[in-house]
């Protein structure tokens, strides 16, 4: 069998604390071709940044490995962007310098500086965020902040995307604005990308495959459900549409029937 | 690429405001005027009756702590012309601050530097703070002029001396205030420089020393006030220019009357370096607020 662009395999994770041991994540196996968008679903607490924090290689795994282009994740890199989900922009640093800050370290050698600050502009304009480039982040709101996560995450040019729980603090309107926006650039860049949400309207608008973990400890992969949704998609077209509904259900069925039995 | 920038409808009343002058400047002027009063108004009556209590308790004796009305009369060449010089140690009181100022800045950049990198090293390293955190616990408590005879037995030499105990007396609060700095630094700046492999060097100046910067101005402020503490105990023992020499030499002459007037000098040094050092971190750490 060929391998997937990004192929978690048989990965288990054990955290270890003094004598007590907890064993969080138990043979997680999951294939993601590239230009995939996959979102791992779960309730609170079941491992899911945990997961992401592996893929990204801040966290080791225990057993088993993550390949990513044929190359095992050893540690943490720029080809692997997060967009973490309290944006943790540099506060002593303006916008633009933190979009710059990621792109002059990536492209150190490979691009020029005019070239790398016209990348840095460019990656602002793909958010909508040209106009506050000079502000710093205590002074732009938290979905602003996001918009600027998601630059500086899309300006290393990573082979893969994570997406820790991006809209999580969010309010409903400012979250939707973002998932369309994500949603635009998915199609304009064709990223490879995970993330993370515990919202089900998020997950099944905007993802190809929704991953459902079971719950923690020893969270597993539960069940993967494609969303066969012709793109670009519309929230107000989808919201009726048959395969949206059904998918919608069917997450909702996972993550509380189950959940009480 | 240029946007138009949106326009703001509640500039117009400020416009109209602008178009009607003859009362605003009288009421700028009292708004002003009475803002002043609030701030200098209560710490100036406060001191005057505070003169007039000291006043009363000492009045003209001759014996004890001079009154205020003594202290004018028998100093009054001290606080009026703190600029002459006539050679050897007998100069205006702006002379020996500045001299002890001197020896501050010298000493007290030093211990900036040293506490910096030290704090950073115990704040980053776990083993280092375990082994240097309990020492440091127990030296910076101890007091400034107890350094001074183990400084002269080391340096043999004043100026040495009084360098380091000014050093080793400002550079505790510098160490302890950076090294929690140091280990408050935010994970997620640590996994942007993860992501990012920043190196040791670019996450030191980019991340590490950014995120700390509060927490060393808070350091260098209780720092510097500290050295103002040693230096004026440790120019009492060492001699020469400095306002701690100046302090020890007239209570040998007997001169309390011109002691009063240079600790009001001290005071207001040491307040204005406080000032100074509080000022500097906020220019620095502008924007850093934890947001």
């Amino acid at each position: 069998m060929a391998k997937a662009y990004l192929s978690i395999e048989a990965v288990g994770v054990t955290f270890q604390k003094g004598a007590s041991r907890s064993e969080v994540l138990h043979d997680i196996n999951l294939q993601v071709d590239q230009g995939e968008f996959v979102s791992i679903i779960g309730h609170s607490g079941c491992g899911k940044s945990t997961l992401l924090n592996v893929v990204a290689g801040l966290i080791p795994v225990t057993t088993g490995a993550v390949i990513l282009d044929r190359e095992a994740v050893e540690a943490p890199g720029p080809e692997r962007a997060v967009v973490f989900q309290n944006h943790s922009l540099l506060p002593w640093l303006s916008v633009q310098e933190n979009v710059r800050l990621a792109v002059d370290k990536v492209f150190a050698g490979k691009k020029s500086a005019a070239e790398r600050r016209d990348w840095t502009l460019h990656n602002l304009d793909l958010v909508k965020m040209t106009q506050a480039r000079d502000k710093r982040p205590s002074e732009i709101s938290g979905g602003m902040k996001q918009r600027v996560g998601i630059a500086r995450a899309l300006a290393m040019q990573p082979k893969v995307l994570l997406l820790d729980e991006p809209f999580g603090a969010l309010d409903a309107l400012t979250r939707a604005h973002l998932q369309d926006s994500v949603m635009e650039i998915q199609t304009a860049l064709k990223n490879t990308v995970l993330m993370i949400t515990h919202d089900v309207d998020e997950a099944v608008l905007l993802s190809d495959r929704i991953v459902m973990m079971t719950n923690g400890p020893r969270a597993g992969v539960g069940q993967i459900l494609s969303v066969d949704l012709a793109r670009p998609r519309d929230r107000l077209a989808v919201a009726g549409n048959p395969t949206y509904v059904g998918g919608r259900a069917s997450v909702i069925e996972f993550l509380y029937a189950r959940r009480a039995a | 690429m240029s946007f138009p920038k949106p326009e703001f409808s509640a500039s117009e009343p400020i416009v109209m405001d602008l178009r009607d002058p003859p009362p605003r400047p009288f009421a700028g002027l009292a708004r002003r005027a009475s803002a002043t009063a609030a701030a200098v108004l209560p710490p100036a009556l406060t001191l005057l009756i505070l003169m007039t209590v000291w006043q009363l308790l000492c009045g003209d004796s001759y014996e004890g702590l001079p009154s205020p009305s003594r202290i004018w009369l028998e100093s009054r060449e001290l606080i009026v012309d703190p600029f002459f010089d006539r050679g050897g140690v007998d100069k205006g009181l702006f002379w020996h601050i500045v001299t002890s100022l001197k020896r501050v800045a010298l000493g007290f950049s030093i211990s900036a530097v040293c506490g910096v990198l030290l704090g950073v090293l115990i704040g980053a390293n776990r083993w280092a703070h375990r082994g240097l955190d309990p020492i440091f616990q127990v030296l910076r408590t101890v007091p400034p002029l107890a350094w001074l005879p183990i400084s002269l037995a080391a340096f043999h030499e004043a100026n040495p001396s009084a360098l380091f105990v000014i050093f080793v007396t400002s550079i505790w609060p510098i160490i302890i205030n950076t090294a929690v700095g140091v280990r408050n630094i935010p994970d997620d700046y640590v996994n942007v420089a993860r992501v990012l492999r920043l190196s040791p060097v670019e996450y030191f100046f980019r991340i590490l020393l950014p995120a700390t910067t509060p927490y060393i101005f808070t350091g260098l402020r209780i720092g510097v006030g500290m050295s103002w503490l040693a230096i004026v105990a440790s120019e009492m023992l060492l001699g020469g220019v400095g306002v701690g020499f100046f302090i020890w030499d007239q209570y040998n002459a007997s001169r309390i009357s011109d002691i009063v007037v240079a600790l009001a000098w001290v005071g207001l040094t040491g307040f204005f370096l406080d000032r100074i050092v509080a000022f500097a971190g906020r220019i620095v750490s502008r924007g850093n607020a934890l947001s």
